[in-house]
């Protein structure tokens, strides 16, 4: 069960290439790994959190003010999340996520999770369900910078590939990151139409 | 009082083309990719959101001088032990995504009953502002996240300037998608993903701003 909901959060509906949510950190920072994966654990330690208080207080919350509450709930997660990133992540980390930390707040994968899942699951089911959507979401995040990086700075994780290798500075600038996340999208997209037309 | 008008100038350029919050920064994304479908449905969000990020950035900028800046007046007389530390760390995030959205919330009901002609055009797009990172991102950039120290009317500039250039990426965007829509695209890359390489080199064109 645990294995058939890991792949319905990474492949069936990846938050970004399925249902194209929190595009703005996506295309922002994935620069390079570091920094996309970094990015990846904040917003996936804040959807797990409010997903377990959202379905905490699901029954208490009247309808009318449900989303300022989630508002609340999950401004309080990011200002933790800065907080802890400020405490323990190098500086550089820090400054390469800049004002898109504190703009998880407004990031549409965890309202989404929130208001459709959250808001009508019990605990347990609300965390799994934060736990696989978020690895879906590094995934996602890790794919993007890697390629961004290997191609923009020839680069992975910092480490140098090919000394030979003129990196393409286009992709590490914010028209790359269009142009990754497109090219991607189109091949995640053909890939699924040959499967549908096979089978 | 000389206003100096070339500052002015250079937080418009900066923020309209060098840095503009749709190609530059990613902010907005999900409207110029969900609601720039079509040229008159994207300039009336695009003037919502550029009034909500004006409205947005005068109020925030009081409430960042006068209550949770180190030091700052209003807490100094309430709460003089912390006033020292401020409340930018703790409070920051919280306070201004509740100003944003009790802030649309007044807008709205402020404009069905006074400028019904104006609710009229914004009013359907005005509750999904709330959640657009553009105007959460311009109070920031405004704010703690400046390039450089702003004044108040500097601030309220560079937020409603910033609106402006989100409208024009929009109104560009749905230009552009208007004219896609009689091509003839692969299946692959049919509606989001031509829409991003599009915007890849609508990026590449504002690129150019880069050096002045």
């Amino acid at each position: 069960m645990l294995l058939k909901e890991l792949k319905r959060g990474v492949f069936d509906e990846n938050p970004v290439f399925v249902m194209m949510l929190g595009l703005c950190p996506t295309l922002a920072v994935s620069v390079s790994l570091r920094d996309g994966v970094a990015m990846g654990c904040a917003a996936t330690f804040v959807l797990i959190c409010s997903n377990v208080i959202v379905s905490l207080i699901r029954r208490f919350v009247p309808g009318g003010v449900r989303i300022p509450a989630y508002i609340v709930v999950i401004a309080s997660f990011v200002t933790m999340v800065e907080l802890i990133f400020k405490a323990y992540m190098p500086p550089a980390v820090t400054a390469a996520l800049g004002i898109y930390i504190p703009l998880i707040v407004v990031n549409c994968i965890i309202f989404y999770r929130a208001e459709a899942f959250a808001s009508k699951n019990n605990v347990f089911r609300s965390i799994i369900d934060g736990v696989v959507v978020g690895i879906g979401f590094i995934c996602a995040m890790a794919l993007i910078s890697s390629v961004r990086e290997i191609l923009g700075s020839g680069s992975i994780g910092g480490l140098i590939l090919s000394s030979t290798y003129k990196p393409m500075t286009i992709m590490i600038l914010p028209p790359g990151a269009f142009l990754t996340v497109g090219g991607l999208l189109a091949l995640f997209r053909y890939i699924g139409q040959r499967r549908k037309e096979r089978a | 009082m000389i206003m100096d008008w070339s500052t002015y100038f250079s937080i418009a350029i900066g923020v309209i083309f060098i840095n503009n919050f749709v190609v530059f920064r990613f902010l907005g994304l999900c409207p110029v990719i969900g609601v720039a479908k079509r040229l008159d449905v994207a300039f009336g969000y695009g003037m919502a959101a550029t009034f909500v990020m004006t409205m947005a950035s005068v109020v925030i900028q009081l409430l960042y001088v006068y209550v949770l800046q180190p030091n700052a007046a209003l807490l100094q007389a309430i709460a003089p032990s912390i006033a020292e530390k401020g409340l930018l760390d703790i409070l920051r995030t919280t306070s201004y995504i509740l100003v944003i959205a009790v802030l649309v919330q007044l807008v709205e009901m402020f404009l069905r009953k006074v400028i019904p002609s104006l609710y009229q055009a914004l009013g359907i797009y005005l509750p999904i502002i709330t959640t657009n990172c553009a105007v959460l991102g311009a109070v920031l950039l405004n704010t703690t996240n400046a390039t450089r120290d702003l004044t108040f009317p500097q601030a309220v500039a560079q937020g409603f300037f910033a609106g402006i250039g989100f409208t024009l990426a929009m109104l560009l965007m749905a230009g552009i998608r208007e004219r896609l829509e009689l091509a003839k695209i692969p299946k692959p890359l049919q509606d989001v993903p031509i829409t991003f390489f599009a915007a890849a080199f609508m990026g590449l064109a504002f690129q150019g701003f880069a050096g002045m």
